[in-house]
């Protein structure tokens, strides 16, 4: 074709609309969820010392390693493996054999992630679904609390036990507040629970923390607020309304609130975005769904805690909480046809 | 005027980006040494072909005649001879049939004299036939043969006649400049088309960041017509016809039908415009605004064009393009068409020509699908695009329907926000014209 104008060809990049994009993609979005749970590693470092981060460490190289040599190339770019390894220690008890928590991250990257199709895919919450491995396999170290206080360099138990050998056990062992209330009928004071300084898992202890650090990725649009909004209301109405009734068999909102995994489960894990509703009305009633399970496994069940449990069963809810909620197309009346 | 501002619910937030030309006033454009001509221009049947190789065509004449009730004719938009009738390079992408006019170099390009129809002694039906002859068409970008939005069937009853100035569209300007420059001549169509369709109340929707433009429109507001200004909250895509019933309105368009079944009829203020200048001086739809801008061009400008300057001399006209150009748009970035070849003419429904640079188009990688769920918070229409997508991608185009695949207006929110850069709109236009094609077949 003749070209008389002084315009050259240049090269053009050809693509289909739009031709402009957000500014969130799936790696930063994951990179801020890594970044925003620092704080909370931080804490549970602090109350817990050495030991704390040698669980989390361990359990992200577990995780680290599977993704790498198992997943997809280059998975490990996109930050969602490291999250497991993150979330999966810090529901671990600190003095817990670095070997148990490596075997924790690496199944579930292996068998709560990779053998569904990988990122995007599971059902399941990864790192619970890790979790769930490990009480099952080792239910008493899983349940092996340190107590608080002494000096902060200390191990909180045996962190270098080698695999399948039981190790010394030479730390002072403690309690979690639910474990006390549950079979000794202690109450835990209410300053003590909110700031953190409680036995428990690596990082279910600073309820405060954890709800700063989601109340920033709220505010970024990386998690569904009404998650974790819906869990901790259905928590607090229910308990309080329990505790209306009978007061000495019942703990207090604030109890139930601040105790245990509810906050990091509330904030952390229900909220993940593969293994949690699409819609926001299913997003209000999955927390509904978490918070229920978890005030009646803890009131009735044979567990002090049900976060876990919650979580995972509210999981396997959500495709049938998706379908159900369908939002109205415009311009029709009906909700949409349903396959 | 209401003091909260109207809008639709969901939607999204891209940068406006208009800064680099909303002040520029509206220049004209000197005549091209030739306009290339396609006898498809607007939604419908291509136009049928009146000249032939050879002939000599003055400024205004008809070449394309309207073929059917969904078409539009087509003028020549400049004095010349007929050079050739082949195809050329549409800016649909494919090739299509064109004319293609020497421009006279001599000639002073006035329009032979002819006689102005005074709007206020015709009937409706006149003026719907005036509208149809003058070759107007939508000309926010969809390119909908004006008269057939006037023409509403028998029994159906119009109430509000809605002006569409939002400008939703990151970077364009045109309808902007043509509301704060011409609101007489947009305000002089209002009230032919009121008196056409039989109408007593007229809205006027434009998103509230053209404070001048609502300012000259409110200004020279007539006191005997029944017109009111709503400055609407800027998001995407608040121009679209649906979207901008509802925020004015509250009224929905039922799924699968028409404005006119919400008792509507929306206009696009520039096609409003170019309806007024029909009856003011007689000459069709044969030059049109046009927004060039973008980080990629030398001199970003508001320009009044011929229909049919090829993108090359629009480009020469604004200075060339920067090193740095790396995509060009014709239309807004959000649902413009990228064009390959320079070649191409402006058409009657190019509202904007966007030179993108490297740093700014969209071309990221690929991640899994997280169901992070702002797909469907960004759906104007309440689709589930995260479903969608995956049926797409799957190729169960026949469920999609179920799904509700045909209320899907193209409108890239869902890819525009998708964090894993799945891209959305693309599949669901894959998909319609898969469907399509099996039904055709």
């Amino acid at each position: 074709m003749e070209t008389t104008s002084s315009v050259s060809n240049p090269n053009l990049l050809i693509t289909a609309s739009p031709h402009l994009g957000g500014r969130d993609t799936t790696p930063t979005i994951m990179w801020s969820v890594v970044a925003s749970l620092m704080p909370v590693v931080a804490a549970s470092i602090y109350f817990f010392g050495p030991s704390a981060f040698l669980v989390i460490f361990a359990s992200c190289a577990g995780a680290l390693l599977v993704e790498q040599f198992l997943g997809p190339k280059s998975a490990l770019k996109d930050g969602s493996a490291i999250i497991t390894g993150l979330l999966l220690g810090l529901t671990l008890p600190p003095g817990l054999p670095m070997w148990m928590a490596f075997v924790g991250g690496a199944f579930g990257i292996g068998f709560g992630k990779l053998i569904f199709g990988g990122l995007g895919q599971n059902i399941f919450n990864p790192a619970l679904l890790g979790r769930a491995f490990l009480q099952a396999a080792f239910p008493v170290a899983l349940t092996t609390w340190p107590a608080i206080g002494g000096p902060w360099w200390s191990l909180r138990g045996a962190n270098f036990a080698l695999p399948l050998m039981s190790g010394s056990t030479d730390a002072l062992t403690g309690a979690t507040p639910l474990g006390l209330m549950k079979f000794e009928q202690v109450a835990t004071d209410n300053v003590d629970l909110i700031m953190g300084s409680i036995g428990g898992s690596a990082g279910e202890t600073s309820g405060i923390i954890i709800l700063l650090c989601g109340a920033y990725l709220a505010f970024r649009n990386h998690l569904n607020w009404r998650i974790p909004a819906s869990i901790l209301l259905t928590v607090a109405v229910l308990a309080g309304g329990l505790h209306l009734l009978d007061a000495a068999r019942y703990p207090g909102a604030i109890f139930m609130l601040f105790s245990g995994g509810l906050m990091l489960g509330a904030v952390y894990m229900a909220t993940d975005m593969v293994t949690s509703p699409t819609t926001n009305l299913g997003c209000w009633i999955f927390g509904f769904g978490i918070g229920f399970l978890v005030v009646v496994i803890r009131m009735w069940g044979g567990l002090p805690e049900g976060v876990m449990y919650a979580i995972l069963l509210m999981n396997a809810m959500v495709p049938f909480i998706n379908r159900a909620t369908q939002p109205r197309v415009f311009g029709t009346k009906l909700k949409q046809v349903v396959s | 005027m209401d003091d909260r501002l109207k809008t639709f619910r969901q939607g999204v937030h891209p940068p406006e980006l208009k800064i680099l030309t909303e002040h520029s006033r509206i220049r004209r454009m000197p005549f091209p040494d030739e306009v290339v001509l396609p006898l498809s221009q607007h939604t419908g049947k291509p136009a049928k072909l009146l000249v032939r190789v050879g002939d000599h065509v003055e400024r205004g004449d008809k070449i394309g005649a309207a073929d059917g009730f969904i078409s539009a004719p087509v003028h020549a938009s400049a004095t010349g001879t007929v050079e050739d009738i082949d195809l050329w390079p549409h800016p649909n992408g494919s090739y299509s049939p064109a004319v293609r006019i020497k421009v006279d170099k001599y000639s002073a390009q006035v329009p032979r004299g002819r006689t102005v129809p005074n709007w206020q002694g015709l009937s409706p039906g006149d003026i719907r036939q005036a509208v149809k002859d003058a070759g107007v068409v939508g000309l926010g970008g969809a390119a909908f043969p004006t008269h057939v939005k006037l023409t509403p069937p028998e029994g159906t009853n119009i109430d509000t006649l809605i002006l569409n100035g939002c400008e939703c569209e990151p970077y364009l300007t045109s309808d902007h400049r043509t509301m704060a420059e011409y609101p007489d001549r947009i305000l002089l169509g209002t009230r032919i088309m009121m008196m056409c369709l039989g109408v007593s109340h007229t809205m006027i929707g434009i998103e509230k960041n053209k404070p001048d433009a609502i300012e000259a429109l409110t200004t020279a507001l007539p006191d005997d017509l029944n017109i009111t200004i709503h400055p609407l909250t800027v998001k995407y895509p608040q121009g679209a016809e649906k979207m901008l019933i509802d925020a004015l309105l509250k009224r929905e368009v039922p799924s699968g039908k028409l404005p006119l079944d919400a008792g509507v009829v929306v206009q696009n203020v520039g096609s409003i415009a170019a309806i007024a200048e029909v009856f003011e001086t007689g000459l069709p739809l044969v030059e049109r605004i046009v927004t060039v801008t973008g980080k990629g061009i030398k001199e970003p400008s508001n320009l009044i064009v011929p229909v049919g300057t090829k993108l090359r001399d629009l480009i020469e006209m604004c200075g060339g393009l920067k090193e740095d150009a790396f995509e060009i748009v014709f239309g807004g970035p959000m649902m413009g068409a990228s064009q390959a070849n320079l070649d191409v003419p402006l058409l009657k429904g190019t509202s904007g020509v966007v030179v993108l640079s490297e740093d700014e188009c969209k071309r990221a990688e690929t991640h899994a699908c997280i169901r992070c769920g702002h797909c469907l918070d960004a759906c104007p229409v309440f689709l589930n695009p995260q479903h969608l997508g995956a049926l797409a991608r799957a190729e169960r185009y026949e469920e999609m329907n179920d799904y509700h695949l045909a209320d899907c207006m193209l409108c890239g929110c869902c890819s525009y926000t998708c964090p894993s850069n799945i891209p959305l709109s693309q599949l669901f236009q894959m998909a319609k014209t898969a469907l399509w094609k099996r039904q055709v077949a």
